[in-house]
């Protein structure tokens, strides 16, 4: 049986440029495998992402989207993790407000070397929106 | 409008096409709307493929192209130059990721990862539909480069940018040159002491016209941007007219009744309020610590050359990029940490350093001779409840070879290492090595073990639990207890957040990746060189402020610089100024313009870092990051959905 055919969420990730996407590589580079239906869209910054994204995913069909977010490591801001946790609060709102279950939404600091909590993040994460659709 | 894609799907060998069909994701995206041109490669970057693109561009007259295959981070800049020889505006290609993010992280599921490739491709072809041709932002660079920090980085760092032809200012905050080397006598890994190094930097900056050097100087404020960055320098007086009688000076040093710790002995010994560099220090010259200077004017009776009426003066300096060099701080031991500050005999390791090169024929402290060392290692780094949770990287290699130099130089002495593993990494394990053939004693503990110091009447004793004899719990007693500090950043950070330049969790200055772009900062035209981005030894801060200044040169060596054009942009038409944007920029790259009665953001390009974070805060949506607009994302987000 191929992975594929096992339940699989279609996920969205945004990750950033600079830090995220690199552990995302490395994750590959490691064979540290990961559900096959996460899609990466790299940004800039991590507290540039638009909740009206966010909501066009959910609205196109993704189960999940998960912010691989700067955290500490920003090389813009040290305020970084604080902006990106109010996107993600202000459009859990907005998720609410449309009887979307809020926890499709989930954010963490992913480092540049972080592939092995990425990945542990994709799993659960997958395996909290299979058992949930 | 239609436009004429390329696209290109690369197998790298088997690695991508060994799990992706490539040839089906060549099959799935050749119908896709704009795209005039298919194919796939061997390898996408071999230069036969390069030169094969070229002409493939030309000959189909096409707008924008896509290479499908490993992570842009190692051929983007490849492929955008393919672009460029053909003609083409770099940011009309793009480059999609299936190696790194589909083929080898999903090489256990090959029809999985096939589709998702597709994916991949499809919404690269999404996001090149609205592609534009982009003008980087031209802006004029001034050849000038001002160090910050005159130790052994920003001094070697001015050195090679002279030679390069530049105008450099380097800008030292104490009245001295040097920095801490200056303090250090014999330095592991070189033939040279501290103040051979110094000496020999300093003739040779003197040497080229083309570097200025201000001493006691510091950067009070910072205008402008890469290219031509306009900094406000202070320049605190010596209070002593130039070329003063010597006799006088040493007469006027004899007869200051203010003494004060010598912070160049680390408070081993006292100084005057006037006082003259040490040996190892340059320039040559005597100044007045105003601070701690009572105005007693004795002073002034001996020496016509004391002037207390010289004045701080500031300069404007216009530099076209910044080189940041400002060094380290040794960590302080908190009160009691180990005994310091508590018991008379634990001092830390840079004091014992200078303990060693004050003492000639015996080693004494505080009026005993010392023959017994203890060094308790990793104190202030590798906390397990403290902040500083990094290793120093340099301390055990500086503690080990201090012990081998206290061997050599003083008799009868034992030394006892209290260590949490020793990490003299590469070609510093020979001096290991040599500590263990002359006799010292290697213990060691667990992190959540540490030794303890302790007095027991007028004895200073250091007890472990040493894993290396099955935790058997020793006691030491030591005539002198070395605390193997660490190295942590500046306290005083206050030009650093001038230019407001980010800092990492472990609070050193930050450069934007370690491994790929090692010398830059996010802040356009400001590299860091040395400790004030984290722990180094002397060989490394080196090697790390010439890649800083080979990189400060690249930014300002055509007096033109071009920068990319991803910034914000506003739909004036949309913002009413609700102040959202200015709040979250921290560049400050938003002004407010009024016209009329409506009030309006502008982004300023040549400081805006297109980092974005003015995007999700405006309550009107009127802030778009060029190529990241809605659409954009949006089509590629539909794309990625799409079963």
């Amino acid at each position: 049986m191929n992975a594929s055919d096992k339940k699989n969420a279609k996920i969205l990730v945004f990750s950033t440029d600079k830090i995220s996407d690199p552990a995302i590589d490395m994750a590959g580079l490691l064979k540290l495998y990961y559900p096959v239906k996460v899609y990466t869209i790299a940004i800039p910054c991590s507290s540039a992402v638009k909740s009206r994204w966010i909501m066009h995913a959910y609205e196109k069909g993704f189960d999940g989207v998960f912010i691989a977010a700067d955290g500490s490591d920003c090389p813009y801001d040290e305020s970084c993790t604080e902006k990106t946790g109010l996107i993600v609060a202000k459009t859990q709102e907005l998720m609410k407000q449309k009887d979307m279950d809020p926890a499709r939404l989930r954010m963490s600091a992913v480092c540049s070397v972080c592939s092995e909590a990425f990945v542990r993040q994709m799993k659960s994460f997958n395996e909290y929106l299979s058992k949930s659709a | 409008m239609s436009k004429r894609i390329g696209v290109y799907i690369c197998r790298c060998g088997g690695n991508i096409s060994d799990y992706v069909d490539v040839d089906k994701v060549k099959g799935a995206i050749e119908k896709e709307k704009d795209v005039v041109l298919t194919k796939t490669t061997m390898f996408a970057c071999a230069d036969a493929n390069q030169k094969e693109m070229e002409k493939d561009i030309q000959e189909n007259d096409l707008d924008d192209v896509i290479v499908a295959s490993c992570s842009p981070k190692l051929h983007l800049t490849t492929f955008r130059a393919v672009t460029v020889r053909a003609g083409l505006n770099k940011f009309n290609y793009y480059h999609a990721n299936i190696r790194e993010q589909v083929s080898w992280a999903h090489s256990d599921d090959k029809p999985g990862a096939t589709e998702n490739a597709i994916r991949v491709v499809k919404a690269a072809i999404a996001k090149m539909r609205h592609a534009k041709p982009l003008k980087p932002i031209k802006i004029h660079s001034k050849k000038a480069v001002a160090v910050l920090g005159a130790g052994v980085a920003g001094m070697r760092a001015a050195i090679a940018l002279a030679a390069m032809d530049c105008e450099v200012y380097l800008i030292e905050r104490n009245h001295f040159v040097g920095g801490h080397t200056a303090q250090w006598e014999e330095l592991f890994n070189s033939e040279e002491t501290g103040k051979n190094v110094i000496s020999r930097l300093f003739h040779e900056l003197l040497l080229y016209k083309n570097i200025t050097i201000y001493t006691g100087a510091q950067v009070i404020e910072n205008a402008g941007h890469i290219g031509d960055f306009m900094l406000k320098v202070r320049v605190e007086p010596a209070y002593i007219d130039e070329i003063p009688d010597p006799l006088e000076i040493k007469k006027a040093i004899e007869v200051c009744p203010v003494e004060v710790p010598d912070s160049f002995n680390f408070n081993l010994t006292q100084r005057k309020a006037i006082y003259r560099n040490n040996p190892e220090e340059f320039p040559e010259k005597t100044v007045i610590d105003i601070k701690n200077c009572t105005r007693c004017g004795e002073c002034e009776k001996v020496c016509k050359s004391i002037n207390f009426s010289q004045k701080e003066k500031i300069i404007t300096l216009h530099a076209g990029t910044v080189l940041f060099a400002t060094g380290f701080d040794p960590y302080t031991p908190r009160e009691n940490e180990f005994g310091y500050s508590r018991i008379s005999n634990v001092i830390t390791l840079p004091q014992f350093m200078r303990l060693i090169a004050l003492c000639d024929k015996k080693l004494i402290y505080k009026g005993k001779e010392v023959n017994k060392i203890a060094y308790v290692y990793c104190v202030g780094s590798r906390q397990p409840d403290g902040e500083n949770k990094y290793c120093s990287r340099y301390c055990c290699t500086a503690a080990i070879f201090t012990s081998i130099n206290v061997r050599k130089k003083y008799r009868n002495i034992a030394n006892y290492h209290f260590t949490r593993g020793v990490r003299t990494y590469g070609k510093q394990e020979v001096y290991y090595n040599e500590s263990l053939r002359m006799g010292d004693v290697y213990l060691q503990s667990f992190d959540h073990e540490l030794p303890v110091v302790y007095q027991k009447g007028n004895k200073t004793l250091v007890k472990i639990n040493d894993i290396l004899t099955e935790q058997r719990e020793l006691e030491l007693e030591a005539d002198l207890v070395v605390l193997v500090t660490s190295m942590v950043p500046r306290e005083d950070q206050s030009t650093a957040s001038l230019f407001k330049l980010p800092k990492g969790r472990d609070k050193f200055l930050k450069e934007i990746h370690m491994k790929l772009r090692p010398v830059e900062t996010v802040i356009d035209g400001i590299t860091i060189a040395g400790t004030c981005q984290g722990p180094m030894n002397i060989a490394e801060s080196v090697n790390s402020s010439l890649s800083a200044s080979a990189k400060a040169f690249s930014y300002i060596s055509k007096g033109e610089l071009e920068l990319e054009p991803i910034v914000a942009s506003i739909n004036k038409n949309l913002c009413s100024w609700c102040n959202a944007c200015y709040e979250a920029c921290p560049f400050d790259a938003i002004n407010k313009v009024d016209e009329g009665s409506k009030s309006y953001a502008v982004i300023n390009n040549s400081i805006c870092k297109g980092c974005g974070m003015c995007l999700p805060v405006c309550p009107y949506d009127a802030i778009e990051l060029i190529t990241y607009s809605n659409r954009e994302i949006e089509e590629m987000i539909d794309m990625l959905a799409k079963d």
